[in-house]
């Protein structure tokens, strides 16, 4: 011990002064719990709190953005590539409605198909009416009439023997397998992604800034804790340890607020077009993005996004405390 | 002690001169900022184990400067400095904990933490030490009280007179009784019976074995200890014993 009561029993002869203010012994009792060191509530950790909730919130956005259009898109190519057509032409010396039977027949038996069904006259003046109207008489005009096969199993499926027993077997037939318009929409997805990818990375190059520059101001206003600290003896690692402990708690508190604020946006979103499923716009996203759903790779990033964010302002605050520590030394 | 109206001059014989090797020595050292002239120049002198002085001069001689070096919070341009004889410029940082553990300094700005109560400003050098509170908060307790701060220790600084925080400042620099207390103008910032209340305070510890070095220029707060003095003037040294 090397306090003033340790002092007094090692040299009896020393007399110990009475209290200054003549006070009696305080015999206040010990506190639960000691403030601590790095003081919890300041305008600059709120500030920094703020900073990093509102720059993961639109990282986390933007992530659930690029996942879901991600997935929209791996649904689109999914879904498309499972059908192929057979388009049957209207040819003198045949019945249409014969080739039409005969074709459905003969995809069904082929290897890998679950299926294939005419499309009805009534389906076909629906596809042809943003364009002709509403009543066209297909029977006046040479449209071909098409026949969807779905396909169950892509690996015992192949569509070029299909397309040479349709040219064979039925009067005007050809198969369409897409090839054209999934290469398209393949590319249009991949644009998609990628440029959401590309935005995804400045938004967290520009979260990085934010944290990185937010936490070094925090961190300005403790430089006479640091000092104080050093100059009682702390060691460097224990100083560190204070204000990365802080500063991954506020970290993690930002990120986690930030985080779950835009998983809930995302969840409002989706039970709002899952109300509205019957209105034209909320048709047309549920078709075109199958529902504001981000999945679980997307719970997973805004997951790790809160963690990374804390790290890295516990990192941060790290790297602060040695650069004051060394500028004390 | 300190409430004794008028601070009487403490006798010579109850001040420790010192004597053996010096716990801090200085050999022709330097100091100059950057390419600019020295600011200190061939200061010579040791600080001896359970001795008392001042160090004085004018404002701006460089009094906080030399503090600065004693507390190896600044490293000289030339010379030796050796601390409990070790040369200054081989301590690394992971030693350098234990050295200023044996080294109390109260800044001149007293720089108290403003969220911790006075209680726990005083504790900090055993908290960062991993104590117990239980361990150290009896001891805590009674230097308040030595200080003259037993009704304040729940308190927080913002909250304290200019010679409470001085107190408080003190008590944080005596809680592990280190081996020499450097004191940066603590009477500049209390009115002269305060002032004279603190120097006894100062006299006490250097009886109870601590080496004292107290910077100030208030003449008349140093003639009051018969003491060395160290003199700075346009950065070179005087030391009268």
């Amino acid at each position: 011990m090397t306090t003033i009561r340790t002092i007094r029993r090692r040299r009896p002869s020393v007399r110990i002064p009475e209290a200054a203010d003549g006070a009696r012994p305080v015999t206040s009792e010990p506190s639960s719990r000691q403030t601590p060191i790095v003081p919890p509530q300041t305008i600059a950790g709120r500030a920094l709190t703020l900073v990093i909730a509102i720059m993961t919130f639109l990282a986390s956005l933007t992530i659930g953005a690029v996942s879901l259009v991600d997935e929209a898109a791996d649904a689109w190519l999914s879904d498309i590539g499972r059908e192929v057509t057979i388009e049957v032409r209207r040819m003198e010396g045949s019945g249409l409605e014969e080739e039409i039977a005969e074709a459905v027949a003969l995809a069904q038996e082929f290897p890998g198909v679950g299926g294939a069904r005419a499309v009805t006259d009534e389906e076909t003046r629906h596809l042809l009416e943003p364009w002709l109207g509403a009543g066209v008489d297909l029977s006046a005009l040479p449209v071909p009439r098409l026949v969807v096969v779905t396909i169950s199993d892509p690996a015992a499926f192949d569509v070029a023997a299909l397309a040479e027993a349709v040219g064979r077997d039925i009067a005007g037939g050809s198969v369409d397998d897409h090839d054209a318009w999934i290469d398209r929409l393949a590319a249009m997805a991949r644009s998609m992604v990628a440029g959401g990818i590309a935005v995804l990375a400045l938004v967290l190059v520009a979260m990085v800034l934010s944290v990185v520059f937010a936490t070094r101001a925090a961190m300005a206003g403790n430089r006479q804790i640091i000092e104080v600290l050093h100059f009682c003896g702390a060691e460097d690692r224990f100083i560190a340890a204070e204000f990365q402990r802080h500063f991954l708690m506020l970290g993690a508190r930002g990120g986690a607020i930030g985080g779950v604020l835009a998983v809930v946006l995302f969840a409002m979103l989706d039970l709002t077009i899952t109300d509205s499923a019957g209105l034209p716009g909320g048709e047309q996203i549920d078709t075109l993005l199958g529902g504001f759903r981000i999945g679980l790779r997307g719970y997973l990033a805004v997951t790790l996004l809160v963690l990374a964010v804390a790290a890295l302002t516990a990192l941060t605050s790290r790297l602060a405390v040695r650069q004051s520590l060394a500028a004390i030394e | 002690m300190i409430d004794r109206p008028v601070c009487d001059r403490v006798a010579p014989d109850s001040i420790h001169q010192g004597a053996g090797v010096g716990v801090i020595r200085f050999e022709n050292v330097g100091l100059r900022y950057g390419m600019g002239p020295e600011v200190l120049s061939d200061l010579t002198f040791e600080v001896a184990p359970r001795s008392f002085q001042f160090l004085t001069g004018p404002s701006g001689a460089g009094k906080t400067t030399l503090l600065r070096l004693l507390f190896m919070s600044l490293k000289p341009t030339r010379g030796l400095i050796t601390v409990f004889g070790r040369d200054t410029t081989r301590i690394g940082s992971r030693d350098l904990p234990q050295f200023r553990r044996r080294i109390g300094v109260v800044f001149q700005d007293f720089r108290l933490l403003d969220h911790l109560t006075t209680y726990e400003n005083v504790a900090l050098p055993c908290r960062v030490l991993g104590q117990s509170e239980a361990s150290y908060r009896p001891d805590v307790e009674e230097l308040l009280r030595w200080v003259g701060l037993g009704e304040r220790m729940h308190v927080l600084p913002p909250v304290l007179s200019g010679g409470e925080k001085q107190r408080a400042a003190i008590a944080r620099a005596l809680i592990t009784r280190p081996e020499v207390l450097l004191a940066d103008e603590p009477t500049g910032n209390v009115d002269p019976p305060l002032a004279r209340r603190l120097l006894r305070l100062f006299g006490e510890l250097n009886r109870l074995g601590t080496a004292v070095v107290i910077a100030t220029h208030d003449i008349g707060l140093m003639d009051q200890i018969d003491a060395r003095r160290l003199v700075l003037s346009q950065g070179r040294l005087e030391v009268y014993e």
